[in-house]
């Protein structure tokens, strides 16, 4: 069980992790998702202590992180598998966290065993290593202590299809069997394939969290039309609420029926209509990505060019 | 690669358990593994065992018969010793920065002054078992270099010089180690080596050389010239007194501050 009680973090004026307060509960994975500069790893590096939150308290299995005695044994914990000494072979990396840990020499191979990495792969310095095997490297060091927690940030980057697929059947079996699992993505997608709950987190607050299955659940309809702006104004006169979607979308706050007869009755003419499932999720989740620092930047190129 | 089917463990991971402490025991000798088990580690290890054996040599090549004695041949391994062993210190606590290992290492032991007491007491340990190795490979020297010269060895160092370079040592060590907790930065605490150890001491001689109230002044504020002293011989009082002035001032405070700063920096 991890629990975030309001946790902020400031950077002089700027707000990085904004009163974000969720629950990661056990024998569910939680899906941690925003774009990219959102506050995920922020978040995550405040819930094992690497940064100090500036208000606010996170724990894990009811207590603070730096109060776990060994804390390898109760969370495993994967921020970046990129942040590695370039210079050792994989298979001392893991040692490492073997002997620090206190366990057996047999579970170094067990472990690497575990992720898939051979012993010629593993006796090679982590410079030569692919973004896949350093991920795979960092599940073997979180999983070595048998931990009943895992932190993961963006542990599916650089695998391929098949790694991808063997980390979800890894992280879903873990979960089965009474473990809490956090990983954050920044994809949509990916995360939706194997969390049970949901945590979204945009600008370094939280917007949404909740069950998956109710976070996508149908909400309201989707419809393509010739005329957007006509069809809302109709919606609205119905004291229907929606928004656009695309040039020529509108995600209607009712069911698909009524958005049918509305357009009918008033003369538009419909391309597609369809109940909404889980658009409302995706859509907010767009909105949040295409209103990160970095797209407004984007935008404000072309005029300081002019300037 | 090769995908293997994930396997669960024997148990449910919800089985209590009651975790122990990690001893900060075990926390030095991981540390002083990880100085050692990197390329650069292994390299910085051969170079000093290069350095002493080659210096052994030039010293039986190269000086005159009066001069071979046990404190020409110690003090020739001195010097490469002396030099590289500090950037061990270094490198052991930069490259949790540098390299970003310490996002492992500070999450698998959160109370970082602990991993930094290991680094510590790990580097400190190197420093003290490397010196009486400097020590032996200087008899060998000696007897050899004296076999091949047809003169009879001369063991003109004391007991008491051999505690004052090991102390230098450690001294030059904890240097290193300071310089790396206050820069946090594996190139960045290298150039402040250097230059600590280079460009110091000849502003020094030439402040010293050109300036009569530093050259008065000068004991008492430099920190080379008061560790200096160690390699020579036994200290005066009045030496011992520099040394701590010094020290105090080149090396207990920055170390305080970088220490603070290690403890409340960001690890990213």
């Amino acid at each position: 069980m991890i629990a975030l009680d309001s946790v902020t973090r400031r950077y002089g004026e700027f707000t990085a992790v904004d009163h974000v307060s969720f629950t990661a509960r056990p024998g569910r994975v939680t899906g941690f998702l925003g774009p990219n500069g959102a506050g995920k790893s922020t978040t995550m590096r405040i819930i094992v202590g690497l940064t100090h939150a500036t208000t606010g308290s996170a724990t894990v299995a009811g207590r603070r992180y730096v109060d776990l005695p060994n804390p390898g044994l109760e969370v495993g914990v994967l921020l970046d598998a990129s942040a590695q000494h370039a210079g050792r072979a994989g298979r001392e990396i893991v040692t490492i966290a073997q002997r620090l840990m206190g366990l057996p020499k047999a579970r170094v191979d067990e472990v690497l065993n575990l992720v898939g990495l051979t012993p010629a792969e593993s006796s090679r310095r982590v410079r030569d290593y692919s973004l896949g095997m350093r991920q795979r490297l960092g599940i073997a060091t979180a999983l070595i202590g048998d931990p009943s927690v895992l932190i993961l940030d963006e542990p599916a980057n650089g695998l391929d299809p098949a790694g991808i697929r063997w980390m979800r059947g890894l992280l879903r079996d873990f979960a089965d069997r009474g473990g809490t699992v956090l990983l954050s993505s920044h994809l949509l997608h990916e995360i939706e394939v194997i969390a049970d709950d949901l945590v979204v987190i945009g600008n370094g607050r939280i917007v949404a969290q909740g069950a998956k299955t109710d976070l996508l659940a149908s909400t309201g309809a989707v419809v393509r039309t010739t005329e957007p702006q006509a069809l809302a104004a109709a919606l609205d006169a119905r004291g229907v609420a929606s928004s656009y979607v695309g040039t020529d979308g509108l995600l209607a706050q009712t069911d698909a029926d009524q958005v049918g007869r509305t357009a009918f009755a008033a003369g538009v003419p419909v391309l597609e209509l369809r109940p909404a499932d889980g658009t409302g999720l995706e859509e907010m989740f767009l909105q949040l990505t295409a209103d990160t620092q970095r797209d407004a930047q984007a935008h404000h190129e072309p005029e300081g060019a002019l300037a | 690669m090769t995908i293997v089917q994930h396997r669960a463990p024997h148990h449910s991971v919800t089985d209590p358990a009651t975790p122990r402490g990690i001893p900060l025991g075990r926390i030095t000798s991981t540390e002083l593994r990880k100085m050692l088990d990197t390329r650069s580690g292994f390299w910085t290890m051969a170079s000093i065992a290069l350095a002493s054996l080659a210096t052994t040599g030039l010293v039986i090549l190269f000086a005159d018969r009066e001069d071979l004695t046990y404190r020409t041949f110690t003090a020739a391994i001195s010097v490469p010793m002396s030099l590289i062993l500090p950037i061990i210190a270094i490198l052991s606590v930069t490259a949790e920065w540098s390299q970003r290992s310490g996002l492992t290492t500070f999450a698998l032991v959160p109370h970082r002054s602990r991993v930094i007491a290991g680094k510590l007491v790990a580097s400190v340990a190197i420093a003290l078992v490397a010196t009486p190795v400097a020590f032996a490979i200087g008899a060998v020297g000696n007897i050899a270099g004296t076999a091949v010269a047809g003169v009879d060895p001369v063991w003109d160092l004391t007991t008491a010089n051999l505690l004052t370079i090991e102390l230098a040592n450690v001294l030059g060590m904890l240097v290193g180690f300071m310089l790396g907790v206050l820069v946090r930065s594996s190139s960045a605490a290298l150039v402040g080596y250097f230059l600590y150890q280079f460009l110091l001491p000849t502003l020094a001689l030439i402040l010293a050389d050109k300036q009569d109230w530093f050259r008065e002044l000068q004991p008492w504020v430099d920190f080379n010239l008061a560790t200096g002293a160690l390699l020579e011989g036994p200290l005066s009082s009045q030496q011992w007194a520099h040394l701590a002035a010094t020290g105090l001032v080149w090396l207990v405070v920055p170390l305080a501050v970088g220490l603070r700063l290690v403890v409340r920096a960001e690890i990213k």
